[in-house]
């Protein structure tokens, strides 16, 4: 057989049958579904009187609307409290396994499929959530996809698809001191574009890559979508495998010793051939931070906001000029002089334990500054708050003025009460920066957990090599 | 889903690269759970001055006089021109579902994100491909003549703006479907003894799967 790359593999693995032009009917492994794009499919299946055609294939989790404050009382809001009984009737109604909002378990779907090992090496995953993407880590296909597709899996398990291109993105060499995961996928995008990765399935590798924990992994492959691939990759090798045995839902015993043997197959062979490769020097990546309103728009956080009138393409540059006017910056602006009104560490994209570990080590001994009016901690499950806990995390940030909340998606999309009010500023480890993502008006900047730890303290982006190096 | 052949309508431009779609359904409406209702809602953060919730009431809104959908005649625009990289960002669904609920039969763009792509194929709504100059010159149409007609015709695979006529590329599954206005889950479906046999297939190869 022909030298293949770790996506063919997987896109070989799970061909039902193919069409003339070459669409796929691709069977799906695992189905993970939240409250916010699956009423409209469980009411699909209802009309058409169908039924799921697998349901142990499914876990389901309310993320978006739920509160991250005390949940004993509910949720207020009662459009997002429909939402989320809509999916406890729906689960119930068709049999499905749900972590509902009282569960320890319950957390950010990207962060419990992976954390309860539902989520393994070679394995198709769906949901209805562009990060999906995230899952990729493990050496599985995993990508995001829209509610008729949630219908279409629910009732057949299969999904019909189009194959993507293959890219790989290396990153060679070793990271500076300072620069994480994050820092890394938005130098990526910074690099790529937006729209650099539409089309493709990117594979990420390279020494920088390989370096990474499970959790760095995932941050990278959350945020492929960011750059307009709907999947992005990690080959399995011994730190994929070490994260994965030991978790409620991975194979045991022989079935382990069976299943390890098949994962070793997940990398590409030597001699296959991508369509598009990109490589960058580790060496040279800096802590990011975003200054537009989508993740392209990032340089480092020494750098200074750009300036459209050295940009050629004028659709571009009038992007700029519009992305500048939202966020109320001037062109030539250093980036570490601009104040931060917000902080907010979680998301699907950085709220595992690593991640609080991180923003931990900076918080410690320090206090959050005077114009910060809010700085919220928002754990990605209720297992990895319970590590945390167990950690004296909680302590350290709520010492240092950070407010330390139950899990979920929260001030990512400010679709629960977290939010930022028109012109706030906020200093964000979520996935986009898009107008008006984390509430209207508000202005979004990204960065790497351990960046927003010492935004919130200095009260402005500071690089935070500069800040630990101080004291 | 309804079906696509052919059709003529008045062409609103949206002049920006990278349209998300948080930008075409802000989330706060997302937590409907309609498929139906988005319209009055689509582009909601630029089409209204003040800040909209599903339970406030549309018409008492300030709307936004400078945005293009609120002015005569593209509030009865059904094709939409925009820029590069359409449709980005999340999966949500709602955003279709905004964009034809407001009328919309076909957006024109230079790329599209792949999940807003797929997902505009499920409810009859045309996405079309062409070069970056070639939009450019349909922008300088749209600007030059208020009001002005494209065709969309999927049969042939054209898009006829005034005298001039331009091909778009499509998949034929696709295509197919969408000139049929098929359901695909009942397409699939007559293939469920294929998927069962792959089922078993896959059990004893890789029976910690299930």
């Amino acid at each position: 057989m022909a030298a293949r790359t770790l996506y063919d593999k997987l896109w070989d693995d799970h061909v039902v049958r193919s069409e003339d032009d070459g669409t796929a009917l691709l069977y799906i492994d695992r189905h993970l579904v939240h409250e916010v794009t699956s009423p409209q499919a469980f009411e699909g299946l209802r009309i058409a009187g169908r039924k799921p055609w697998r349901t142990s294939s499914i876990l389901a989790v309310p993320d978006h609307n739920v509160p991250t404050t005390d949940r004993s009382v509910g949720i207020e809001d009662p459009v997002s409290r429909l939402q989320v009984e809509t999916l406890d009737n729906n689960c119930r109604e068709f049999g499905l396994t749900e972590f509902d909002m009282s569960d320890v378990r319950q957390g950010i779907v990207h962060v419990i499929g992976p954390e309860q090992g539902a989520t393994l090496p070679g394995m198709t995953v769906v949901c209805g959530d562009s990060h999906t993407s995230t899952h990729g880590a493990f050496g599985a296909l995993a990508f995001g996809i829209g509610t008729s597709e949630v219908e279409h899996v629910l009732a057949t398990q299969c999904l019909l698809q189009n194959k993507s291109k293959n890219m790989l993105v290396s990153v060679d060499g070793r990271v500076p001191e300072g620069v994480t995961a994050k820092d890394i996928v938005l130098a990526i995008i910074g690099e790529l574009g937006t729209a650099g990765g539409t089309g493709y399935a990117i594979e990420f590798g390279g020494d920088a890559i390989r370096a990474l924990s499970m959790e760095g992994r995932m941050t990278v492959c959350n945020m492929a979508i960011e750059a307009g691939a709907r999947a992005g990759m990690v080959a399995v090798d011994a730190t994929t495998i070490e994260y994965v045995q030991n978790r409620p839902y991975a194979p045991q015993g022989e079935m382990l010793d069976r299943a390890i043997e098949s994962w070793q197959q997940l990398h590409t062979d030597k001699d296959a051939v991508f369509d598009k490769l990109v490589h960058i020097d580790a060496a040279t990546i800096r802590p990011q931070v975003t200054w537009g309103t989508s993740p392209e728009m990032v340089v480092a956080v020494d750098a200074k906001v750009p300036d459209p009138d050295t940009v050629d393409d004028h659709v571009k540059a009038d992007g700029m000029r519009k992305a500048l006017a939202y966020m109320g910056l001037e062109a030539g602006t250093p980036i570490n002089e601009i104040p931060v009104d917000k902080v907010f560490i979680g998301s699907c994209t950085n709220s595992r334990i690593e991640d609080l570990r991180a923003a931990a080590k900076v918080a410690r001994g320090r206090k959050v500054a005077d114009n910060i009016k809010l700085a919220l901690v928002v754990p990605g499950s209720g297992l990895v708050k319970q590590q945390a806990e167990a950690e004296g995390l909680d302590k350290v940030y709520v010492e240092a003025g950070l407010e330390w909340r139950e899990p979920g998606c929260s001030m990512c999309l400010a679709m629960n009460a977290d939010r930022l009010e028109p012109g706030e500023r906020c200093a964000s480890t979520s996935n986009r920066n898009f107008e008006g993502r984390q509430g209207q008006g508000g202005r979004t900047h990204l960065l790497s957990p351990a960046m927003a730890a010492a935004a919130a303290v200095a009260g402005h982006f500071v690089d935070v090599n500069d800040l630990m190096s101080d004291n | 889903m309804q079906a696509f052949t052919r059709h003529t309508g008045i062409v609103a431009a949206l002049d920006r690269p990278n349209v998300d779609t948080d930008a075409i359904i802000p989330k706060q409406y997302l937590k409907s759970i309609k498929r139906s209702g988005f319209g009055p809602n689509a582009f909601d953060d630029w089409r209204y001055l003040d800040e909209g919730a599903p339970d406030i009431d549309n018409s008492t809104r300030r709307v936004n006089p400078d945005f293009i959908l609120n002015q005569q005649p593209y509030d009865k625009a059904t094709i939409l021109l925009g820029r590069e990289n359409f449709g980005c960002g999340s999966s949500r669904e709602h955003a279709v579902w905004a964009l034809t609920d407001f009328g919309f039969r076909s957006v024109i763009a230079p790329s599209f994100a792949d999940i807003f792509f797929n997902n505009s194929f499920k409810n009859g709504l045309l996405p079309i491909a062409l070069d970056a100059a070639i939009i450019d010159g349909l922008f300088d149409k749209v600007e030059n003549e208020k009001g002005v007609e494209f065709t969309v015709d999927l049969e042939s695979q054209t898009v006829t703006a005034g005298v001039d006529v331009y091909s778009f590329e499509i998949d034929d599954f696709r295509k197919y479907c969408m000139l049929n206005g098929y359901d695909d889950i009942g397409l699939t479906l007559q293939h469920a003894e294929l998927i069962r046999a792959y089922e078993q297939d896959r059990k004893q190869k890789a029976p910690w799967l299930f």
